[in-house]
């Protein structure tokens, strides 16, 4: 083909355009700043807003897992909320086996046995997750109507399990010393543990963000989100690809639940189905398949139901509904839609 | 041209209730552009996605480099040397140029020698090479649909409809650029409406209607023959011109 023949072009996006893309990144800071505002104690709002944050890093980190499933295979998985509460049972249950350690006023020991029980967390989850994927959803791709069902089934059974193997009653769950107390910035109090939260969700997205945009298999996720058909035609298996997506969702899953355990302090069989109305709503605020949308969403809902908790409490009852409202009232597709091709 | 690299016999397909091939006999020589013809609804890109393993084949088997594909799975159908180039164009718009080719490149790291033949033969893939795919016109779009598919050395490329909806000049450059690649090892199968492009490189034709091939043998014939043209295709060759 010659040069002379096609003059290479490419469709510019005008600047306005542009900015009205990346004005989701502005959401947060926004809404702390609107936060600062209506509070007006600095203290207070700092206290709120880290709160908030540490609140959206964990919902984001229950929620990146279901995005990305609904993402790349159209599978809507009500049954989520089973890897949160088992996740939270497994590692409560490490952390009592390592009762003297959680107890210990050493950094590194405290942090030796959170790590130990989010690792036994996130293996028992994922292989929970495996089981799953080949029982229960695999035979039902493609219907979602059945979809439904068999994952509201699947949450069901898993809900009993855990009443089998952990009894009834809901359970209290210690953080370990270090991470007990706050810390004391000017006239502001800051819980240590919601510092962790933090700092664990903004690595995970990094790493995720790294993943998708830098590996190969972030690239096979992200195409086949798009268009699974045309990653198999380039001779790529994308159920494969899928399974390996839907336990690291499920091990994800899993951390969230030791983590929120941990922000709770008490779990019940059915802190996941309970926690899933938050991260469904942060899933469509986001945008279906999005992993930024899903941070976004996550961060925005966290800083919200801390700020209106403290100005409206019985506000912040339907705040997180409101707030879904509104952005699918401006994006009706969410914050990032993901382009299908199908 | 030698022997047949892709043969189906007697293929039916169905879509949900619909009987879209109803017994397809199609013989693609190794070697060469063998284009396949017919009105819109005759099943052409049915009979490319039923090869592909995107659709299943009800009845009938097909066979490549004499190995039976019929019921295998889409990534091992492409594994053995297929690649496909759907109507659609199937570029992952949220992805870059590069990572576009980088997926294409599915068993090896991108051959820079081949990389380079390549942005000879469709420049934009060079000149857009970190651009977001999404930003691409649509004939660009179409280069890359068909450089994905050639990044790699294939046996037999399917190929929809590269021509639909582009402009004039675009049409002779892709044309151009099939007909290079028609000098290469691949064989191609080609669905195009465009007969005027059609016959120019085509060796091979077959004409479907109705889910049956209808009619093939050598596109010079067809192309030579108006009367033919008329009772196949209820169009002459200087309509389309």
């Amino acid at each position: 083909m010659s040069e002379t023949a096609i003059k290479p072009r490419i469709e510019k996006v005008p600047l306005r355009e542009q900015f009205f893309q990346k004005l989701p990144v502005l959401l947060v800071p926004m809404l702390a700043l609107l936060g600062l505002m209506a509070i007006g104690n600095p203290a207070s709002w700092l206290t709120l807003t880290v709160a908030g944050l540490a609140m959206g890093m964990m919902i984001f980190i229950m929620a990146s897992g279901l995005t990305v499933v609904f993402g790349l295979m159209d599978v809507i998985n009500f049954g989520h909320g089973a890897f949160v509460a088992v996740g939270a049972f497994v590692g409560f249950t490490v952390l009592a086996w390592l009762a003297g350690w959680t107890a210990s006023p050493s950094v590194m020991l405290n942090l030796a046995a959170v790590l130990i029980a989010i690792l036994a967390a996130m293996v028992v989850t994922g292989l929970l997750g495996y089981a799953f994927e080949r029982v229960i959803v695999m035979p039902v791709y493609g219907e979602h109507l059945k979809q439904i069902l068999v994952t509201m089934g699947g949450l069901i059974v898993a809900q009993q399990m855990i009443y089998v193997v952990w009894g009834p009653d809901e359970l209290h769950l210690s953080r370990p010393e270090a991470f007990q107390g706050s810390i004391v910035l000017g006239e502001a109090a800051i819980e240590k543990y919601r510092l962790v939260a933090v700092a664990i969700g903004l690595a995970l997205f990094l790493a995720m963000r790294h993943i998708l945009k830098n590996t190969k298999v972030g690239l096979l996720v992200r195409a086949g989100v798009e268009n699974g058909e045309m990653v198999e035609a380039l001779g790529y298996r994308i159920r494969r690809l899928f399974l390996i997506v839907f336990m690291t969702g499920s091990a994800l899953a899993g951390l969230g639940g030791v983590m929120w355990g941990l922000y709770q302090e008490t779990i019940t069989a059915h802190m996941g189905s309970e926690i899933m109305v938050l991260v469904f709503i942060v899933v469509i605020i986001g945008g279906l398949g999005s992993v930024e949308g899903c941070f976004i969403g996550a961060l925005l809902v966290g800083l919200l139901a801390n700020y209106t908790a403290f100005l409206a409490p019985k506000v912040a009852l339907i705040s997180t509904i409101a707030l879904m409202v509104a952005i699918l009232m401006w994006r009706p597709q969410g914050i990032y839609p993901v382009v299908k091709a199908k | 041209m030698a022997d047949n690299l892709l043969t189906l016999s007697g293929v039916h397909t169905l879509i949900g209730p619909y009987h879209i091939l109803q017994g397809v006999d199609l013989v693609v020589p190794e070697g060469g552009v063998t284009v396949l013809l017919g009105r819109n609804g005759a099943g052409k890109t049915t009979t490319l996605r039923t090869i592909m393993g995107l659709w299943n084949a009800s009845q009938g088997e097909i066979r490549f480099d004499d190995h039976l594909i019929t019921g295998l799975d889409t990534p091992d159908i492409s594994r053995r040397g297929i690649a496909y180039v759907p109507e659609d164009m199937g570029v992952f718009t949220d992805l870059t140029v590069a990572e576009n080719m980088t997926l294409a490149a599915a068993n090896a790291p991108i051959d820079q020698k081949r990389l380079g033949w390549i942005k000879a033969l469709f420049p934009p893939i060079g000149t857009f090479w970190n651009a977001s795919a999404g930003t691409l016109s649509g004939g660009q779009k179409q280069m890359l649909s068909v450089a994905r598919a050639v990044i790699e050395p294939r046996r037999l490329i399917l190929i929809d409809e590269p021509t639909k909806g582009l402009a004039p000049a675009i049409i002779k450059a892709m044309t151009d650029a099939l007909r290079e690649l028609k000098e290469t090892d691949t064989t191609i199968l080609l669905v195009e409406q465009n007969f005027a492009m059609a016959s120019t490189i085509g060796d091979t034709v077959a004409v479907m209607d109705d889910g049956r091939i209808i009619h093939s043998g050598v596109m010079r014939e067809l192309a030579e023959d108006d009367a033919m043209q008329e009772k196949l295709m209820g169009l002459s060759l200087e309509a389309h011109q």
